[in-house]
């Protein structure tokens, strides 16, 4: 069954369009004290004066305004969101409830020891989860997200290796790396040098041999890549750059396939980053917050960022300020603490039983999909996959339907795109990571959606290359809004 | 609790179809040595009803400041959030949805962003706001790379000692690898920056003059003077908020010529937390835009002409530009600032004026009531919005602690981060103190000294 359809699509104004003067949607206290005059205390040309230009609105008026347009979005609780390396599994709504209760929705991060001991218990054991998970010696709850954790993880190798006598100079990251990896290197001062992938979509051995020298602080790794490929030689690679002197540093955005299979900690690798906001069930909100952990092998475990969590003898929680080669801090107070909630919630929930099947489940929905659909599409790599799957445009090109127009018109058939043009070693890629929060009913559907594209892309193509056409907007003038960007509202000129 | 939606069965048809005997072949791809033999040692998965009790269990230990008098603030700050919030934000359409590179059907949180990013502008008086940063400290860090890319060939970077400590450090940290100076100007007596120390320390080779205002001591800054002192030098000036509100009563930055301004918005919409999600912003001029880190939001037109939303310029960003990118952020905190934007449409043009007029009152009163007692000193004499720092002439942890145990969290011991400060308490205040609140501190502060 086709899903897609015309659904509410309400017209709405901006929030500020919907101003008018005088109207309130808030109440306040009456104030208890005297009313202070500011210009009392303060100079008066520091004191505002006149409009701020904030919306002046009812409480029904905002209410509307924004569940309106939350109507818009496509979200998981819609349906499958198959975005490769992005792992939108299904958010359960118990981590919002946990998350939310008052003990830790309200506690200030500097409230005395005495009364956060639930809050900072809560770390510890997520901490400890985290590292059996893993297969890691220590785990810093510090980073905000991905990227972060990426940004810290290098920042603890190039500690260590000056540590060492020499932080080194460059960091080598495949081709076929998220742009955070190259990104993150150069904020520690490395230069990011490409390793091209093999045929088989892996890291070629013998490149790496020929890359690796004494200036070679690191090398960045996905695995499973984002080909979906497990990098199979991935004790030998850490060891050929344990050899030479350098690290190896793994992005665990995949994690999802890996968990209860196997612990990266024990394959040779110094330092991986997890997102909780994928592998762990955390919500994505729209692009954030999320939750980036840094595991560390023991080596590494010296120079986490501070204040790092510890237990004194008494058995109470409380952070150390000072920990003695820590590389520092890298944000605010101590970490995303109401993601940690959830993604502990996620732990205990699923327990070890439903961690490891998770990834069976979704390591199987991925090869359904692959199956079912390389007939359709073309598969760059043969190679086998685990938890996401990764098709080119190749056949559709032939007729003028790009990656693009696939997308586009999966919109019409009411399912969220794969991650597109990603890898960008594979030309139109067509990124499809399902996860294991699919039935094979919604799989089914999906499926049915792509073959339909694929038939449609020979005999019908205009129908792809036009879409969508469901949607509340078509195709947006992404030129245009770059060559002039409007990055704020403003009242039509008369 | 497992959330797998396929019956045995269904899973049994899928393998058959993948045609495999078992899962385990699924897995064979991964060299039998790395491959677990054995379960991880963690509890079996547990029922709904066990998960929520262990967690409240967690949640009773932690003492919400609901159930304190509060008057920490630091950094993160307890103000009331209208129930419209909660409400709208718990629309999985907004949670559960993706960064929305999918505009067609990302039209909802592209929205909300521009909206936002349309409110930071108001409030700051800038002309360009992203869609958001990690948290106040890392934005900082941020803002300083950001100058440290315009000005090219400048490798220095002065900031005021004002700067909330942790801010500081995580700047420290951010160029630890990088061939940038940092040199920071010390307070003078009255707690703002000593305009004279500024003056000497920021040169040509100078990128950028950072500090915050109100600054991590409560006390408003003389921006005016300091981006004076910058543009005559040709150095970019950034200014740190910390408690947004403030901006309801004082003059937005950009009236002063501020280029940057940067910080944590928490305060608008987004709960205290324990530390975390909270909203990074920054803002800046027209002219900076391209240095921007992060994500932005832009207006435009769909192939139908009607008006729609986009991520744009992300050619900036490290999915296009990678090692080049301005920087190397991906996942923001777009739902901390879709909090905000909700939060400032309710409280909207004259509640942020009113919740601002309501914090200063209340730290005007406290700050009577405590210098009533006749025990403790203020050390610092510049104005403030709704923060100052008490010396209570004992150790601060201590006092702190005894008054913990009255119900009262009587704000930050400042020992923790300056030991020549060991008998000095920050204090805030916000709309939520009441009167009473501030006159029991007042006297159990003044019983315990």
């Amino acid at each position: 069954m086709i899903k897609g359809m015309r659904g509410l699509s309400f017209k709405e104004d901006l929030i500020f369009e919907k101003s008018r003067e005088g109207a309130k949607g808030y109440s306040l206290p009456k104030l208890d004290v005297p009313k202070a005059d500011p210009a009392k205390t303060i100079d008066k040309k520091f004191l505002r004066e006149g409009k701020i230009g904030l919306p002046e609105v009812s409480e029904v008026d905002v209410i509307r305004h924004f569940t309106k347009i939350s109507l818009w979005n496509y979200a998981v609780d819609y349906g499958l969101y198959p975005l490769g390396s992005c792992t939108m599994k299904y958010n359960p709504k118990i981590n919002e409830i946990t998350s939310s209760l008052p003990g830790f929705a309200d506690a200030h991060p500097y409230q005395p020891y005495s009364i956060s001991q639930g809050a900072l218990e809560l770390m510890y054991n997520l901490e400890k989860a985290l590292m059996e998970i893993t297969g890691f010696s220590r785990v810093s709850l510090h980073p905000a997200a991905g990227a972060h954790g990426e940004l810290v993880g290098m920042m603890l190798i190039r500690r260590y290796l000056e540590d060492q006598g020499n932080p080194r100079k460059k960091v080598l990251i495949p081709d076929s790396a998220h742009g955070t990896n190259p990104a993150s290197a150069a904020i520690c001062g490395y230069e990011a040098v490409e390793l091209k992938s093999n045929s088989e979509g892996m890291l070629s051995l013998s490149d790496l041999e020929a890359a690796l020298d004494k200036d070679v602080a690191a090398l960045m790794l996905t695995n499973p890549n984002t080909l979906g490929v497990f990098e199979k030689n991935i004790k030998k690679i850490c060891e050929m750059v344990h050899k030479v002197g350098g690290q190896v540093y793994m992005d665990g955005a995949n994690m999802n396939a890996l968990m209860g299979i196997m612990k990266p900690g024990k394959s040779g690798v110094d330092v991986l980053h997890l997102n909780l906001h994928k592998t762990f069930s955390t919500p994505h909100g729209g692009g954030g917050p999320g939750s980036g952990p840094v595991a560390v092998a023991k080596h590494l475990a010296p120079y986490i960022p501070k204040p790092v969590i510890e237990k004194n003898d008494k058995g109470e929680f409380y952070l150390d300020y000072n920990p003695e080669k820590s590389i520092g801090r890298v944000r605010s107070f101590n970490s995303n603490f109401a993601i940690l909630v959830r993604a502990y919630t996620y732990i205990l929930s699923c327990g070890s039983d439903g961690l490891k099947e998770s990834t069976e489940h979704a390591v199987a929905n991925a090869n359904y999909i692959r199956k079912k659909l390389s007939k359709y599409y073309d598969l760059p790599y043969e190679t086998s996959t685990l938890h996401e799957i990764i098709f080119s445009d190749k056949i559709q090109e032939k007729f003028g339907v790009t990656t693009k127009d696939i997308a586009k018109r999966l919109l019409d058939l009411g399912y969220h795109p794969p991650t597109i043009y990603f890898p960008l070693i594979v030309h139109g890629a067509l990124m499809i990571e399902p996860t294991e929060s699919e039935s094979k009913q919604e799989l089914d559907g999906f499926i049915e959606a792509m073959i339909q594209i694929a038939q449609e892309a020979e005999k019908e193509p205009e129908k792809c290359t036009e879409a969508p056409h469901n949607t509340v907007v078509g195709r947006l003038d992404e030129v245009t809004a770059a060559r002039t960007p409007i990055l704020k509202w403003e009242p039509e000129k008369e | 609790m497992k959330y797998l939606p396929n019956s045995g069965k269904e899973f049994d048809e899928i393998l058959k179809e993948i045609g495999v005997g078992s899962v385990d072949e699924l897995f064979k791809v991964i060299p039998e040595e790395l491959r677990l033999t054995k379960p991880l040692d963690l509890p079996e998965g547990k029922s709904e009803v066990e998960v929520l009790d262990i967690l409240r269990n967690l949640s009773d230990k932690t003492a919400g400041v609901s159930k304190y008098s509060s008057f920490l603030g630091a950094g993160a700050y307890n103000h009331y959030v209208p129930t419209t919030v909660g409400s709208l934000i718990s629309r999985a359409e907004f949670y559960t949805a993706y960064t929305p590179y999918q505009p067609e059907v990302s039209q909802g949180t592209l929205l909300a962003m521009f909206e936002y990013q349309t409110m930071m502008c108001h409030l700051t008086g800038m002309e360009i706001a992203n869609a958001s940063l990690y948290d106040g400290a890392s934005a900082t860090a941020e803002a300083v790379l950001m100058a440290d890319r315009i000005q090219r060939k400048k490798n220095k970077i002065v900031m005021s000692e004002g700067i909330h400590p942790e801010y500081l450090e995580t700047v420290k940290t951010y160029l630890w690898n990088l061939p940038i100076e940092i040199v920071t100007v010390p307070l003078q007596a009255d707690g703002s920056t000593d305009m004279n120390a500024l003056k000497n320390a920021a040169d040509d080779s100078t990128a950028i003059i950072m500090a915050q205002s109100p600054n991590f001591f409560g006390v408003i800054e003389n921006i005016e003077a300091i981006a004076g002192a910058a543009k005559e030098k040709k150095i970019l000036f950034g200014q740190i908020i910390t408690e947004v509100y403030s901006l309801g009563m004082l003059k937005a930055p950009g009236a002063f010529g501020v280029d940057i301004v940067v910080g944590e918005a928490q305060s608008m919409g987004n709960k205290l937390n324990y530390g975390g999600p909270y909203l990074g912003f920054i803002a800046t001029t027209d002219d900076l835009k391209r240095q921007l880190p992060g994500r932005l939001i832009g207006m435009t037109k769909d192939n139908r002409d009607q008006r729609g939303f986009v991520i744009t310029l992300s050619t900036r960003e490290q999915h296009i530009r990678r090692e080049k990118a301005t920087s190397n952020i991906c996942t923001n905190e777009a739902l901390c600032a879709t909090m905000a934007a909700i939060h400032m449409s309710t409280i909207g043009e004259a509640g942020v004026k009113e919740v601002a007029e309501h914090c200063h009152s209340k730290a005007v009163y406290a700050h009577q009531a405590l210098e009533k007692t006749g025990k403790v000193k203020f050390p610092h004499s510049g104005p403030y919005f709704n923060e100052f720092v008490v010396d209570v002439g004992k150790n601060g942890k201590d006092i702190v602690e005894k008054l913990t145990e009255k119900k009262i969290i009587a704000g930050f011991p400042l020992i923790y981060y300056y030991p020549e400060r060991e008998n000095q308490i920050l204090m805030a205040f916000t709309e939520l103190n009441t009167k009473e609140q501030i006159d029991r501190l007042a006297a159990e502060l003044g019983g315990a000294l």
